[in-house]
């Protein structure tokens, strides 16, 4: 032992030696570390390291450079959402089911929604309006989600431009949920029945505009990455998963079209009117980070398709419901953003306390009691940005979820890290997390 | 959650003829053939496969479009076997626990989505077990992607998966006592209080039942 050093001291224990880093001297740590017998090292990475994708951590066990075993250790996000909706009505589960998977917020309302539709036997009954409006912020939840997952995994890798290329983009989507929905994450926009309300005046335009812009702009990135070799060598061969793997494993979404099979819930099991889009399934047969990483930027397009499609839907549909007709339902409120960004119509509060004793009723009974959901359990998948997102939805009657369990693709696409990365050098490990795309917040929910 | 100490109606409360205050019980029964869809199909298949199948499933029930079957927990691990192999259900989404404390020596239910890839197939199996008992034959050996969602019931559930190659704790921390989903684990929180009035905690505020 060397002498005493405050930022890498160590001690003996049964399992050997333990260094502990707080930064400062590395010099002083691999000294130390050169000095004793072993070659095999159990190294924490994380969860507060800044390529683990969030507070992931990892204990890696190495032998030199080559990682023999990693384990994750999640958790650390856990905030108690999925019990904490069932002490509040079914409406406000939208607020809480919005911040799970916090990169794909609309995707999680989707979910939930359509379970609780399903229960209330009203799948049939939500206006189309309010369907193609919720596959058009899907679509661009989608590509706002795809841009950290790019920027970030390049980032991680050591490429920085990309980053910048990809959350200039997401900015541009970002903007558009808070024209819509007066917030640009988290927006509890989508509700049981339809959406909270219509599009905005001027938003077909000024999306339209966007769609061109992003598709212009897309090819920034492109350029930089598409066959770049540095990129190739970090990517190519890297965390492999072939299909027998995937299923086995319970992988769905680019992982799983990574390895050639053309699974799209879209497609093969449509929702929301996915069936009247074109649109097509991306995969790769590469079983890799690069084949996974080329399916999210060809999906970007496929995904603009969609926007497009949608929006020629709308201009169809100007003026038509945006929620169920039922009014035990549908909140009597149609609200509106004030000036300010935030609040409610004052005409429509005028209306109702002033002049509709009905309304004002079904106004205090939905906000207050909520509505009833008949008993039974649903469970509804969609496809998100990062796989199979199924909401397992159960009521026993009341006003209140009874039950509400997501299965997050992230948290379950998570445990193929030992399987892409075992064996491998330990840079690839960050490329292999990465290009699961994990979401803390979905996996710890 | 009571709904004392607080203002709210007793009884009904319904004075405006808002006609949602019934509460429909969930069917108990099994239901009658034909399934409709592809669930004639998937019962049939499974019979042929399986023998004993009239002694493994307990019920089969047909709601809201979605096929559930009722497995004995003894024969779970056959069941989910056969499923994969003979019916090609590549893939388990899973599974989601549930706690029922009224349903008497029934109290949890552990609901596993289970999806076909070949035949674009989904069904759900669902196992129910005694607070007293609360032991499942663990999955992973048939689809390895539960081993983390298994971890996950028996934290929030305490569910036992017998045969889990390490059934630990795996959102909560390592110590913490008590699993959190159970009914009778309390929410908490602490009252909030704004210009003079206080707001209590979500399970102490009043609830319609």
């Amino acid at each position: 032992m060397t002498t005493f050093d405050p930022y890498a001291p160590s001690r003996d224990t049964t399992e050997g030696t333990v260094f502990s880093v707080t930064g400062g001297d590395w010099d002083s740590l691999i000294q130390e570390i050169g000095s004793t017998k072993e070659e095999r090292v159990v190294v924490n990475m994380g969860p507060q390291h800044p390529s683990t994708h969030g507070v992931l951590r990892l204990v890696l066990e190495l032998e030199g450079e080559t990682v023999t075993e990693v384990r994750c250790g999640i958790g650390y996000l856990h905030t108690g959402i999925e019990k904490n909706m069932e002490f509040r009505n079914w409406t406000q589960g939208t607020t809480f089911v919005t911040r799970m998977d916090y990169l794909s917020p609309l995707f999680n309302e989707t979910a939930y929604c359509l379970a609780v539709e399903k229960l209330l036997g009203i799948t049939a009954d939500v206006p189309e309006r309010a369907s193609v409006i919720r596959v058009m912020m899907m679509e661009l939840n989608r590509i706002s989600s795809h841009m950290v997952a790019l920027g970030t995994g390049a980032l991680e890798l050591g490429a920085i431009t990309p980053m910048f290329f990809a959350f200039r983009e997401r900015e541009i989507v970002l903007d558009i949920f808070e024209m819509i929905s007066g917030l640009r994450m988290n927006m509890a926009y989508i509700r049981p029945g339809g959406v909270q309300q219509d599009l905005p005046e001027g938003a077909i335009p000024k999306i339209r505009d966007a769609v061109k812009t992003m598709r212009k702009n897309f090819k920034d990135n492109t350029t930089l990455l598409v066959g770049n070799s540095i990129w190739l060598k970090r990517t190519q061969g890297i965390g492999y998963l072939d299909l027998a793997g995937a299923t086995t494993l319970g992988i769905t979404g680019p992982v799983l079209r990574s390895t050639g099979l053309p699974w799209d819930l879209r497609k093969v099991q449509p929702y929301c009117g996915y069936e009247n889009y074109n649109f097509d399934v991306i995969t790769a047969d590469t079983c890799d980070v690069y084949g996974r990483f080329l399916i999210r930027m060809n999906e970007l397009e496929q995904s603009l398709r969609i926007i497009e499609q949608a929006l020629d839907k709308l201009e169809k549909l100007e003026g038509a419901p945006v929620m169920v007709a039922d009014k035990k339902i549908a909140w009597p409120a149609q609200l509106a953003l004030g000036s300010d960004g935030l609040g409610n119509s004052l005409n429509h509060i005028r209306e109702i306390m002033g002049t509709s004793m009905e309304s004002l009723i079904h106004h205090f009974k939905l906000v207050t009691e909520g509505f009833h959901v008949p008993a039974g359990q649903a469970y509804v998948a969609i496809e998100s940005p990062r796989g199979e997102l199924g909401a397992s939805v159960v009521s026993d009657g009341g006003t209140r979820p009874y039950r509400v369990h997501f299965r997050e693709p992230s948290f379950n696409n998570l445990q193929a890290t030992a399987a892409m990365s075992e064996g491998g050098m330990i840079a690839d490990i960050i490329g292999a997390v990465a290009s699961i795309d994990p979401v803390m917040g979905g996996v710890d929910r | 959650m009571t709904d004392s100490g607080l203002f709210g109606a007793r009884g009904t409360g319904d004075t405006s003829g808002y006609s949602g205050l019934v509460r429909t019980p969930a069917s108990t029964g099994s239901s009658e053939r034909p399934y409709g869809s592809y669930f004639d199909e998937v019962a049939d298949d499974l019979e042929r496969a399986y023998p004993e199948f009239s002694h493994a499933i307990e019920r089969v029930v047909v709601d809201r479009g979605e096929l559930t079957l009722h497995v004995k927990r003894e024969k779970l691990v056959e069941v989910a076997m056969i499923l994969r192999d003979s019916l090609k259900f590549e893939m388990c989404m899973g599974v989601s626990g549930v706690h029922y404390p009224d349903r008497t020596d029934r109290e949890f239910s552990a609901v596993y989505p289970l999806l076909s890839l070949t035949h674009n197939r989904r069904i759900r199996l669902e196992v129910s077990v005694a607070d007293a008992d609360a032991h499942i034959p663990s999955l992973v050996e048939v689809w390895a992607g539960n081993n983390w969602h298994e971890r996950e019931t028996f934290d929030m559930f305490g569910i036992i998966f017998d045969g889990h190659p390490g059934l630990t704790r795996i959102l909560m921390p390592d110590d913490w006592q008590g699993h959190p989903q159970r009914k009778d684990y309390a929410l908490g929180g602490i009252a909030v209080e704004y210009k003079g009035a206080t707001t209590p905690p979500p399970n102490d505020r009043r609830s319609y039942k």
